[in-house]
């Protein structure tokens, strides 16, 4: 579009050549962003000055939480493993559940439009809802509030993998589910037999590294109530007591870096 | 036994794996018995009734909040959360390049790298809920807190995926540059960054998607963006203006994502 605007430079070389360069969109872009950085500034009050005279307040905060209250593991510990299973059991379900809608949303498979239509509409979503306002209605509706969280990870999962998933069927190979389908298959067999081994590594991996993220979001699902660490983050904060909050973001920080290190290293060998 | 067909013989080629998939579904099993152990479906006393109020309040959203055009309405807030998102994101990719290169094992001594790269897991792994909590100390309550939350949320992402690119780099493209005689300054500029700013941008795009729905829930803690007001109209029970507050904010993430998805791709093929 912009190339019809604004004309090439043309640039005559010593031998009598001519080359054409395109000209950069550079200003241009440039322009834009700058003005809307400063909307975006006045719209959010931004104010550099205040920044500058306190942002040591957000050094002494950092400066407690390097000096952890090691004595607040044993209260750690319950709360950490509920998170843990929050995520692992949403996770799971998530994952399993994924597969089967993702076939329903691939048009590749799935003969029906509106079918495939409503599916991906769904699973698109669930997938814009913030998992935190999930968990928010979740704890309105379950008693107790792992169930809410464990909700909350769930659906986000469904629709995370789900996506990703028929993302990758639409893109299979297709020659061999014909070939099958044609050989008198049912549509079932056939996909168990020529598209499910295709797409089983790629699922695997984007299961396990749903679960790596899950972790890290079942962290803060506390704060509205629906379970895990989260509630000891809310105190700690309230009370200011930032020695404690150290310990708890030691303690996340080694699960979420054993976790990713070991789905890590399952996932290089799946592909 | 008479001779195998050629499909038979391909048949019994496939490796037999049953002991190892039995294994892992018998550990996953025991992983999920062992998750399951807190959880009940039990619903609230109210649960049913909040929940056919909730999706009645989806499907009949408050229309005049949702379109109007003052301070309070749903468009404006929307505004604000973009504006957090934007300029948050702007803030964390300039303060993530330095990070990056001092991350870079190609780049400095390997204790330097290994120690910003352990600074950077800490920072990664705090919830963007603790440092709008710990900002908010430093700004007061609004959305500039968010900006400055979304800015150092994101620093620890970006650094991460700028390392990758900076350790791709092709460095055969510096050394005949050196041959040739050029400057340090005529280096980095035709030489690094070329390589580097499509796919700077293409992360910071990539971050940007995932810092809207990052600021959306920052009203929470009372950072500004249009968290605040959704739950608030959660706690009161007002579900059609919940309705219209998530109406807007799935929408806008939906497009954002569709236009940052379109731009990456450009970015990727040239």
């Amino acid at each position: 579009m912009w190339a019809k605007r604004l004309a090439p430079k043309k640039i005559v070389l010593s031998n009598g050549k001519s080359v054409t360069e395109k000209r950069s969109k550079l200003p241009i872009i440039l322009t834009v962003l700058i003005l809307a950085m400063y909307y975006a500034a006045v719209v959010t009050g931004f104010d550099i000055e205040q920044l500058i005279k306190r942002i040591g307040e957000f050094f002494t905060i950092i400066r407690q939480m390097l000096q952890p209250n090691w004595g607040y593991i044993s209260g750690i510990w319950p709360e950490l493993m509920s998170t843990l299973k929050m995520s692992l059991f949403g996770s799971v379900l998530g994952a399993a559940l994924a597969l089967p809608l993702a076939v329903f949303a691939s048009q590749n498979i799935i003969k029906q439009k509106w079918l495939v239509a409503t599916v991906k509409t769904c699973l698109s979503l669930v997938r814009t809802m913030p998992t935190l306002v999930t968990a928010l209605i979740a704890t309105y509706i379950f008693q107790l509030p792992q169930t809410a969280g464990t909700v909350a990870i769930f659906l986000f999962t469904t629709s995370y993998v789900g996506k990703l998933m028929y993302e990758a069927i639409e893109n299979v190979e297709m020659g061999s589910f014909e070939a099958m389908e044609a050989i008198g298959m049912s549509k079932l067999s056939a996909f168990r037999t020529a598209i499910f081994p295709q797409i089983l590594p790629n699922y695997l991996s984007t299961s396990l590294y749903s679960f790596e993220g899950n972790v890290r979001y079942a962290a803060i699902l506390g704060y509205v109530g629906a379970g895990g660490i989260g509630r000891l983050i809310n105190e700690t904060i309230g009370w200011r007591d930032y020695h404690s909050l150290g310990m708890i973001i030691i303690m996340l920080v080694i699960t979420v870096y054993l976790i990713e290190s070991t789905s890590e290293y399952f996932r290089k060998k799946l592909v | 036994m008479s001779t195998l067909t050629a499909v038979e013989k391909q048949f019994n080629l496939a490796p037999k794996r049953r002991g190892y998939v039995w294994m892992i579904v018998l550990t996953l099993s025991g992983l999920m018995l062992w998750s399951v152990s807190e959880l009940s479906l039990a619903l609230d006393q109210r649960g049913m009734v909040i929940a056919s109020n909730i999706f009645t309040g989806l499907l009949n959203p408050d229309l005049s909040f949702l379109f109007s055009l003052t301070n309070q309405g749903v468009l404006y807030l929307l505004l604000e959360t973009l504006s957090i998102a934007f300029l948050g994101t702007i803030i964390g990719a300039i303060l993530a390049v330095p990070l990056a290169f001092l991350s870079a094992s190609n780049i400095v001594p390997k204790p330097v790298s290994g120690l910003t790269r352990v600074m950077l897991i800490f920072v990664r792994t705090i919830p963007s809920l603790v440092y709008g909590l710990m900002l908010i100390r430093v700004t007061g309550p609004g959305p500039f807190a968010g900006v400055l939350t979304i800015g150092v949320t994101s620093i620890g992402m970006l650094a991460k995926l700028y390392v990758d690119a900076i350790e791709d780099l092709d460095t055969k493209v510096l050394e005949s540059m050196t041959s040739m005689g050029c400057s340090m300054f005529e280096k980095i500029r035709f030489g690094i960054l070329p390589q580097l700013l499509a796919l700077f941008l293409s992360v910071m795009i990539y971050r940007f998607d995932m810092n809207m729905r990052e600021a959306s829930i920052l009203g929470l803690v009372g950072a500004g963006g249009i968290g605040a007001p959704l739950i608030f109209a959660m706690q009161g029970y007002r579900w059609s203006q919940v309705g219209s507050i998530l109406i807007g904010l799935v929408f806008l993430i939906l497009l954002i994502e569709a236009i940052s998805n379109k731009l990456r791709a450009k970015l990727v093929n040239g």
